[in-house]
């Protein structure tokens, strides 16, 4: 099993993460990766509180998922890998090299974003982040919830769907 | 501020805060039942940032002195940005996984604090889940 998705979604952990995606997938380990959390008890007890008890969590920042990226891929129950922002998912790509496919769940409003998709708003720096992720060799494509088209990077950076 | 009542007599006493239109469908029916809606501030989440939710139920806080915020679900990001708030006021009570049942019983409960009138309201909203049939 291993991890089934790789998100990249800012509000890290919730209702879209845990239900929209975990119940269909069946999660059953949630791996958030996020420099700022992995290094606060608090925000780790916060998000560990958030999830239901048939799911396990585990806190990293990016060195260590990547240390740990084959633990992840091997452990037999669905996971769900999960960063907050677009630059922790390049890292974890460039230093593991065995990622496929990234979802982009959710990069909301902020000043200096464009708004792409409904759910998808990037800064230049993040367009060109994402396709360095494209180019190497991960396919991107952004969709909030399972029901909803998958939007390929592209079109997404297009704009035009939004 | 506010009083052992809430935020004034005429002041919201609550804020609620779910995913899509969760919170105003909600808030809606309580009027519609017994014309109280005025009692509750709704907020809703959507295209918002968890900085954004923060914010905003603070902005709320602020504004109407209410003691209480109710959310839908544990994971939520609402429910997470409340947490951050209770901890640092731990005067502010939250309450997570809202259902009518929980906000009919708190807006008529206007004899012991919007906090206290929380805690009750959570345990009437837990006995209204009941299941039917086999």
């Amino acid at each position: 099993m291993g991890i089934n998705l790789y998100r990249i979604d800012d509000r890290l952990i919730h209702g879209q993460v845990v239900v929209g995606w975990g119940q269909p997938l069946n999660v059953r380990f949630l791996v958030l990766v996020d420099d700022l959390v992995a290094s606060s008890d608090w925000e780790k007890e916060l998000y560990r509180m958030a999830i239901p008890p048939e799911m396990e969590i585990f806190f990293a920042d990016v060195g260590t998922a990547i240390r740990d990226h084959p633990r992840y891929a091997s452990d037999p129950r669905p996971g769900l890998l999960i960063t907050g922002d677009i630059g922790s998912m390049l890292r974890l790509v460039k230093g593991v090299k065995a990622i496929g496919n990234v979802n982009l769940g959710g990069i909301h409003h902020r000043a200096g974003r464009a708004e792409k998709l409904r759910y998808v708003f990037l800064t230049p720096e993040e367009e060109e982040q994402l396709r360095d992720l494209e180019a190497s060799g991960v396919e991107v494509t952004a969709q909030d919830v399972p029901s909803a088209r998958a939007v390929a990077l592209p079109e997404v950076l297009d704009g035009e769907s939004k | 501020m506010n009083d052992a009542k809430g935020g004034g007599p005429d002041k919201p006493r609550a804020i609620v805060v779910g995913h899509g239109e969760f919170a105003g469908g909600l808030v809606s029916a309580v009027g519609q039942i017994c014309g109280l809606a005025d009692k509750l501030v709704v907020l809703s989440m959507m295209g918002k940032t968890p900085e954004d939710i923060e914010g905003a139920i603070r902005e709320e806080i602020a504004r109407t002195g209410a003691r209480v915020i109710f959310t839908d679900l544990p994971a939520g990001s609402a429910t997470l940005a409340a947490r951050r708030i209770v901890k640092e006021d731990p005067g502010v009570v939250l309450v997570s996984g809202v259902n009518l049942a929980t906000l009919l019983d708190f807006v008529f409960n206007t004899e012991v604090s919007p906090t206290e009138a929380a805690r009750a309201a959570a345990e009437r909203g837990k006995a209204s889940l009941i299941v039917v049939g086999r």
